[in-house]
């Protein structure tokens, strides 16, 4: 990583100052502590983004963020395929999250995977007024009824649950007795917490409340048990991950929450070590068997071929010699595969200039595959990320980059506008803004309906889709009308 | 237009008897009256039916699927000298919103015509205002005089005070106004003094002291009012007085001044009725004193 080279903080300190500028005072002050560039401090050899995070957003302005019941329903829970995922409460939190993110799976939807379906107990005035829980008492016999092969229910609150104080809890126990399944509920309510974050918090602890020694699986442990949390599967991401760890000698014991199964999660503390891609949205499961189990956790990252290689080394580094062998055998396999990709699109994209804005990983974790590249990140930001994913930060990125925390329309507009990256990544919510202001795009949440982009074949796929977009011969035909004549 | 009243005032004080009483009275001086019960106990026009009204708009919309299903004759029956009754209704204690319950059930009666043809509409309103949803008929600029009913207890004098405030809080952006005060008398020290300091402190005015007769219990018991039970006796007078003067009232409702806790406290303490900290303390010590001499 080339982390000596520099961004231009001055040019990225005036742009700042700029965009402050258009702000009422009250705002202004406030937005202040989120916008900043990487300063390194000499006497203490770190780094720091020096930015606040995980407030709320400021009134008035356009943010991104999801609200909580999205945290849970939308990232922890609704990839879990086999069990079935209530949107209790008026049918509209359901209705916009039906199909959920691209998080595949393998599975008959219907028969025993549910991951695409939308369920909501659609809320009519009589439930607030009277109360859902008969509503829902019945729901999850017919449910059970219609479904006989699912595992499972979770029911994720809305809004008015929380509001009109319903006793979901009660209704879960007593509809677990009698169906003889697990019933979850989330108390996921929207208005919780500032953004998405919390609900992957509190969907983080009704697996700790509600799934884990539950039940007593039969499992006969081995010593290369391994915990997969928090890849979603976005585009099939986790499947090559899982074939590289298995390439080298561990085994998966689970794989959350894309394309898992409720039993995967249910023997979890039976593994011996936990492997973490998304921290931000898992790392409090990971913690709790930390403390209960003694499982230790291992952050890694598969995004481009260095990170590849050295998470792979870090991991194998928790196991003997044979895992640590078998790692190094695994990376050279794949070298071949890495060189032929970069001999084909480095030379295309070498020197590019890349503005990401997305979640609470990526930001950081796509870092050093456009690195890899030869591409250059000059400003980055997240949505929802909190102080340590921040401080987990610089060690991504250059000294001088701008960093942007909860990043309003207005700002980030005026930033591409003013940086001019030959590419930026971030959502749907930004895509076709920035195409029409010339900039190639690609989406950073879904991958633009591509992927995967973890592992080796993840890279192959991710190249190939940054080159499409910023070499795309469309962009030689985009003259501004009043130059075409 | 008819006349929209509400009676307000601390839970258990006597808001839904008075103002039963109070319409019993108004309706024999030739009024025709509508009874909206807010509270989900629905026990407001419990005296006027002589019977406790079963069917409630939001029971029966709950039976029916959606409050669109329902016809107006559905909810609304008629009781003495054909005073029209409805009761919003609501949940059970502890379980879904009586708040929300309420808001449905007055649109509901609204849009399907029921204030139509009436001289009175009568909001009986849960005593705490605990949430949005019982603010609605102060609100929506739905009731224009509310009337609190109140006594020289402490705890239902600072229950007047505080709905002073929600009044004042809907006075600028609606048309409500404060009516006056009606204390029932608990016969308590200095009672009719305290009701009309209160009373003027808060910029209104006690409209009428109902004194305590056990005549009112002996209607309740056999769910009358007592117009209807006692026509001629001096509490039923007493109720005719109170529905002259709010009949005479119209119109004549002030923007509250609801005053702060302390202002009230010292108040009472002027009033004889709370104790400062040193006449506390001094009497403690006496106390003391006393039982250390005994022992």
């Amino acid at each position: 990583m080339s982390l000596d080279d520099q961004n231009d903080a001055a040019f990225h300190e005036d742009i700042i100052k700029e965009v402050l500028a258009q702000y009422p005072e009250k705002a202004a002050k406030k937005r202040a502590r989120h916008l900043n560039v990487i300063k390194s401090d000499e006497e203490a050899g770190s780094s720091s983004c020096g930015v606040k995070s995980n407030v709320k957003s400021v009134p008035g302005v356009m943010t991104i963020r999801g609200c909580a019941y999205a945290g849970s329903k939308g990232v922890v829970w609704g990839p879990v395929k086999d069990m079935l995922h209530i949107s209790h409460g008026p049918v509209g939190c359901g209705q916009y999250s039906w199909s959920q993110r691209r998080n595949y799976f393998t599975g008959t939807v219907g028969i025993d995977s549910f991951v695409t379906m939308q369920i909501t107990s659609d809320f009519q005035e009589r439930d607030i007024v009277f109360g859902g829980d008969k509503n829902l008492d019945k729901m999850l016999d017919e449910l059970n009824e219609l479904f006989p092969l699912s595992n499972g229910i979770s029911v994720q609150s809305e809004c008015p649950i929380g509001l009109i104080g319903d006793d979901i809890e009660a209704v879960a126990k007593k509809k677990n007795k009698e169906l003889g399944k697990p019933v979850v509920p989330v108390r996921c309510e929207g208005f919780r917490g500032v953004s998405q974050s919390l609900g992957h918090h509190i969907a983080n602890d009704a697996i700790r409340d509600w799934v884990f020694d539950k039940t007593s699986a039969e499992w006969e442990t081995g010593p290369y048990d391994v915990n997969l949390i928090a890849d979603y599967n976005i585009g099939g991401d986790a499947w090559p991950s899982r074939r590289l760890l298995e390439e080298m000698g561990l085994r998966v014991i689970g794989s959350w929450s894309g394309d898992a199964t409720l039993a995967e999660m249910e023997r979890a503390p039976k593994a011996r070590l936990n492997l973490i891609h998304c921290y931000r949205s898992m790392n409090y499961i990971c913690r709790h068997m930390e403390e209960k189990y003694n499982i230790p956790w291992v952050e890694y990252n598969f995004f481009g071929p260095s990170q590849i290689a050295k998470s792979l080394r870090k991991i194998a580094s928790q196991f003997d010699e044979t895992i640590q062998q078998k790692a190094e055998e695994v990376i050279a396999k794949y070298q071949p595969l890495v060189d032929a990709v970069l001999a084909k699109y480095k030379p295309r994209l070498e020197g590019k200039k890349v503005m990401l804005y997305v979640g609470g990983l990526r930001p950081r974790h796509v870092a050093d595959a456009y690195d890899d590249l030869g591409m250059n990140i000059v400003g980055t930001g997240y949505e929802f990320a909190h102080n340590d994913d921040y401080q987990r930060t610089t060690d991504y990125l250059k000294d001088g980059t701008l960093i942007y925390d909860d990043v309003s329309g207005y700002e980030l507009e005026k930033f591409i506008e003013k940086i001019r990256p030959d590419l930026v990544g971030s959502g749907i919510k930004e895509k076709y803004a920035t195409q029409k202001m010339g900039v190639p795009f690609r989406q950073m949440h879904s991958w633009d309906y591509s992927g995967p982009y973890h592992g080796y074949d993840g890279f192959a796929i991710f190249a190939r889709d940054m080159d499409m977009a910023i070499n795309s011969p469309v962009w030689s035909k985009f003259k501004a009308p009043w130059k075409a004549a | 237009m008819p006349r929209h009243i509400a009676f307000s005032g601390k839970g258990g004080i006597g808001k839904s008897t008075t103002s039963q009483n109070t319409l019993a009275a108004l309706v024999e001086m030739g009024q025709k009256i509508l009874i909206v019960g807010c509270d989900p106990k629905a026990d407001s026009t419990r005296l006027i039916l002589n019977t406790k009204l079963q069917d409630t708009v939001l029971h029966l919309a709950a039976k029916a699927g959606s409050v669109e299903d329902l016809e107006l004759e559905d909810v609304m029956k008629v009781g003495y000298k054909g005073i029209k009754c409805t009761e919003a209704g609501g949940p059970e204690p502890g379980v879904g919103c009586a708040g929300r319950g309420v808001i449905t059930a007055i649109n509901f009666l609204e849009e399907n015509g029921a204030y139509d043809d009436v001289d009175y509409v009568s909001y009986d309103v849960l005593g705490d205002v605990v949430c949005g949803g019982f603010a609605m008929p102060i609100r929506e600029n739905k009731a224009q005089e509310i009337y609190i009913v109140m006594s020289g207890e402490m705890m239902a004098l600072f229950a007047a005070n505080n709905i002073a405030k929600g009044i004042l809080k809907y006075a600028g952006s609606g048309g409500v106004r404060l009516g006056g005060l009606i204390c029932n008398e608990r016969q308590t020290d200095r009672e009719l003094e305290l009701a009309e300091a209160l009373a003027a402190r808060i910029n209104t005015k006690l409209i009428h002291f109902v004194p305590r007769d056990n005549v009112v219990q002996h209607a309740e018991l056999r769910r009358q009012t007592v117009i209807q039970y006692k026509p001629d006796c001096q509490q039923a007078q007493e109720y005719r007085q109170l529905a002259v003067k709010i009949h005479d009232n119209c119109g004549k409702g002030t923007i509250p001044a609801p005053i702060s806790m302390e202002e009230l406290e010292d108040m009472l303490i002027e009033f004889g009725i709370m104790k400062t900290e040193e006449q506390q303390l001094a009497e403690l010590q006496a106390k003391e004193t006393s039982l250390c001499s005994a022992g």
